[in-house]
C-alpha cells in the first residue's frame, strides 16, 4: 500500500475536523519526521513487532534521559497500546489515523530550544535501533524448528552416515564438488571392499557379492554416525564439518545413536551369517576401532593417523576374506595398500587444516609434527611401489601390474617429495587432489592385471 | 492435539501478554527490568570494547512462535560456533523430561562457555603472534597496500603447534567432560521417550477398556 498517511487522514475525518488534523499532522510531520515516517512505514510492512517496538521505546526514552533531564518526552505510550489489540495492517493503520490528533499535540506542547537535539538524538537512535532490529530480525529469520520431517530424513540421514555431504562444507575453500572423495566416505568403503572381493582367487559369487557390500555398507554407515555423534562441538567449530546433521540439529542424538545401531545389528549379521563370520568379525573390529579407539584418540595423540589407516585398510581385507574364507597373504597385501594409500592422502588434506585442527584441540601430525607429517607422505607414496611389486610375488596379479603402474606410482611419489621439500599449501593440495584419483586407477589396474585362475603356483580351479 | 505451548510459567508473563500479538510467545513479557538492562549494559559495554566481539555480549531475543510445540535451533553463534537451542516446555512436562531439559540447558551453556573462551583466546593470541613475528622481522601492522599484514602458513605453523600443546590439558579435561554429559542425555532421551510409548500404550489399553 503506497497511500501516504495524509490522504488516507483527509478521507477519513471531513470537514474543519480534517483540516485541523491535517495541519496538525504535517507540522508533526515536519517536526519529527525521521521517528514518524519511519514508524508508518513500518507498519504498513507490519515490519514492527511489539517486542520491536517496546525495545524502540526503550532506546528512545534512554536517549531522552540521558540527554533532556526528562523535559520533553512524546509519549509513545497511546501509540503502542493499538499494536498490542490489533495485528493486521490495515487495523494498525486505522489506529493511526485515530491516534494522530492526540499524539501530535503533545509533541509540541514543551519544545525548547533543544528541541533540534531532541530530533537528532530520535533519529539517531531510531536509527541505530532499527538496524539493530534488522539485524535481530535477520537473525530470528535463521532460528529454524527442530521437527522432523519424514521427507527429510533420508537426505538427513545420508549425511549422517557420510554417504555424501552436500553444502558448502569445503577444505579450505575448496567447493564440495571438487572434493568427491573425501566426501563419499562410504563410496570408498564399498569399492575397497569390492575391489577385495573382486582381487580375490576363485569364482566371482555375485549372491556373495552383494551381501558383503551391503553388510559394509551398512557397518560404514554405523560407523560414521557414532563418529558424528561423539563429535558434535568439534565439527561445529571446522568449516569442513559445521554442516553435518547433528550439528544444525536437523536430528537428536538418540535417534542418530538409533540409526547407528540399526545400521550396525543387521550389517554385522548379514556379514556374520550370510557371508562368514570371519567377515563379520573384521566388520565389529572396524567399527569398533573406528568408534572407540580413532575418534576419541584424534584429541589425544597422533597415533590417531596410524589407526586411521588401519580403519581404512580393513574393508578391502573384508572383501578378500568375504570371498575366500581366510586371511591369507594377498589379504594383508592389499590391507597394507591401502594403509598406505591413506598416509599421503590425510597427511596432505590435513596441511591445510592445520588452524581449525590447533583451534579445535585434534593432535594430527601436521601441527604438532610437521616435519614427520611429510616424512611419512613420502614414505608411504614409496612403499606403493613396493607393494604394487610385491603383488605378483604374491599372485595376486601379473607381473605386467607393477610395470603398468609404476608411472602413476612415481606421480604421486614425485608429488610427495615436493611436499617433502617445499611443505607448502600448493604442493599439500596437488598432492591431496592426486592421491583421490591414483587410488581408483591403481585398483583398475590391479584388476585388469588380475592373476588368471590355474595361472598361478599353487591355486587351481576351485573344488566344487 | 497439541498440548498448550508456552515459553514460561504463567506467573513469568506479564499482564501485556496477547494471543492475538502476531501469534508469538511474547518473551518480552518475560523481561524483567533486570534482564533488560542487562541488556543494556551488555550493549553498551559492546560499543565500549571494539577489542571484544559482541557476541557473547547479545542476548537472542528470539521468542518461538506460540503454536510451535518443539525445540528451536539458532544460527551459529559468532564465538562458540555453536547454534543455540530454544527448550520447548510442555505443560505437562514429567520430571524425568524436566531433568534432560536441564540437563541440555546447562550443557548448551557449559559448551557455549568453552568454546566462546576458546576461540575468543586462540584469536587474541593469534593476533599477538602476528604482532610479535612483524615487529621482529622489522614491518609493521600494515602492507603497503593498506591491507592488514599477515604471515603466511608456514610462518603460523609455530603459533598452532604452541597453542595446540599449550591448551592440551584443557582439551583433555573438557573432552572427557563432554563424553560423559554426550552419553547422559542421550541416555536421559532413551528414557524420555521409552516413558512416552509407555503412557501411550497405556492410554490405549484404558480406552480399549472404557
Amino acid at each position: 500500500m503506497a497511500a501516504s498517511p495524509h490522504t488516507l487522514s483527509s478521507r477519513l475525518l471531513t470537514g474543519w475536523v480534517g483540516g485541523c488534523v491535517w495541519y496538525l499532522e504535517r507540522r508533526a510531520m515536519q517536526e519529527s519526521p525521521h521517528k514518524f515516517m519511519h514508524l508508518f512505514r513500518n507498519i504498513n510492512k507490519q515490519w514492527i513487532t511489539f517486542q520491536h517496538f517496546n525495545f524502540l521505546k526503550r532506546m528512545y526514552v534512554t536517549q531522552l534521559n540521558r540527554s533532556l533531564n526528562q523535559q520533553v518526552k512524546p509519549k509513545p505510550e497511546p501509540v503502542t497500546s493499538p499494536f498490542l489489540e490489533k495485528t493486521s495492517s490495515g487495523q494498525a493503520k486505522a489506529e493511526v489515523h485515530e491516534l494522530r490528533p492526540i499524539s501530535p499535540p503533545s509533541l509540541p506542547l514543551s519544545r525548547k530550544a533543544n528541541e533540534k537535539e531532541l530530533i537528532e538524538l530520535e533519529s539517531a537512535s531510531v536509527i541505530e535501533a532499527s538496524i539493530d532490529v534488522g539485524n535481530a530480525t535477520k537473525e530470528e529469520k535463521q532460528w529454524k524448528e527442530m521437527k522432523l520431517h519424514v521427507d527429510d530424513l533420508p537426505g538427513i540421514l545420508a549425511r549422517l552416515s557420510k554417504i555424501k555431504l552436500t553444502g558448502p562444507s569445503s577444505v579450505r575453500g575448496v567447493p564440495p564438488h571438487k572434493l568427491p572423495g573425501a566426501c563419499h566416505r562410504i563410496a570408498l568403503v564399498v569399492s575397497t571392499t569390492s575391489a577385495g572381493f573382486a582381487l580375490a582367487p576363485g569364482p566371482f559369487d555375485w549372491p556373495c557379492f552383494l551381501l558383503t557390500l551391503l553388510g559394509t555398507g551398512l557397518a560404514s554407515c554405523a560407523a560414521n554416525s557414532i563418529n558424528q555423534f561423539f563429535e558434535v562441538p568439534f565439527d561445529s567449530n571446522m568449516n569442513r564439518t559445521k554442516n553435518r546433521p547433528l550439528v544444525r540439529g536437523q536430528i537428536s542424538p538418540l535417534l542418530a545413536v538409533s540409526f547407528a545401531t540399526c545400521c550396525a545389528l543387521p550389517g554385522v549379521a548379514l556379514l556374520t551369517w550370510g557371508v562368514n563370520p570371519l567377515t563379520g568379525a573384521l566388520g565389529v573390529f572396524n567399527i569398533f576401532l573406528y568408534t572407540c579407539c580413532y575418534t576419541p584418540l584424534k584429541r589425544i595423540s597422533i597415533a590417531n593417523t596410524w589407526v586411521g589407516a588401519v580403519v581404512g585398510a580393513i574393508p578391502p581385507v573384508m572383501g578378500w576374506t568375504a570371498a575366500t574364507g581366510c586371511l591369507d597373504a594377498g589379504a594383508f597385501l592389499l590391507g597394507g595398500i591401502l594403509y598406505s594409500w591413506q598416509f599421503p592422502h590425510f597427511n596432505a588434506l590435513s596441511w591445510g587444516l592445520r588452524e581449525d585442527y590447533s583451534r579445535g584441540g585434534y593432535c594430527m601430525m601436521s601441527v604438532t609434527h610437521p616435519a614427520l607429517c611429510r616424512r611419512v607422505a613420502l614414505r608411504h607414496c614409496l612403499a606403493l611401489i613396493g607393494l604394487s611389486t610385491a603383488a605378483p610375488i604374491l599372485d595376486v596379479t601379473t607381473w605386467t601390474f607393477p610395470v603398468i603402474s609404476l608411472p602413476i606410482n612415481l606421480y604421486i611419489s614425485y608429488l610427495g617429495f615436493r611436499f617433502y621439500r617445499d611443505a607448502d599449501r600448493k604442493s599439500s593440495r596437488k598432492l591431496f587432489f592426486c592421491s583421490l584419483w591414483h587410488l581408483p586407477l591403481f585398483l583398475l589396474l590391479m584388476l585388469t592385471c588380475k592373476q588368471p585362475p590355474g595361472g598361478g603356483s599353487d591355486k587351481g580351479e576351485p573344488q566344487s | 492435539m497439541l498440548p498448550e505451548c508456552r515459553a514460561g510459567s504463567p506467573a513469568s508473563l506479564s499482564r501485556l501478554e496477547s494471543r492475538d500479538l502476531n501469534d508469538r510467545q511474547t518473551c518480552t513479557g518475560d523481561r524483567k527490568a533486570e534482564d533488560y538492562m542487562w541488556s543494556r549494559a551488555n550493549q553498551l559495554f559492546c560499543w565500549a570494547s571494539p577489542l571484544l566481539p559482541c557476541c557473547w555480549c547479545q542476548v537472542s531475543r528470539f521468542c518461538p512462535p506460540r503454536k510451535s510445540c518443539y525445540d528451536w535451533i539458532g544460527p551459529p553463534d559468532k564465538c562458540s560456533n555453536l547454534r543455540p537451542v530454544h527448550f520447548y516446555i510442555p505443560e505437562n512436562e514429567s520430571p524425568l523430561e524436566q531433568k534432560l531439559r536441564e540437563l541440555r540447558q546447562e550443557t548448551q551453556e557449559w559448551n557455549q562457555q568453552f568454546w566462546a573462551n576458546q576461540n575468543l583466546t586462540f584469536r587474541k593470541e593469534k593476533e599477538e603472534f602476528i604482532h610479535s613475528r612483524l615487529k621482529a622481522k622489522g614491518l609493521g601492522l600494515r602492507a603497503e597496500s593498506g591491507q592488514k599484514a599477515t604471515l603466511n602458513a608456514e610462518e603460523m605453523a609455530d603459533f598452532y603447534k604452541e597453542f595446540l600443546s599449550k591448551n592440551f590439558q584443557k582439551h583433555m579435561y573438557y573432552n572427557r567432560d563432554w563424553y560423559k554429559r554426550n552419553f547422559a542425555i542421550t541416555y536421559f532421551m532413551g528414557k524420555v521417550a521409552l516413558e512416552k510409548i509407555w503412557n501411550k500404550l497405556r492410554l490405549k489399553q484404558k480406552k480399549t477398556i472404557n
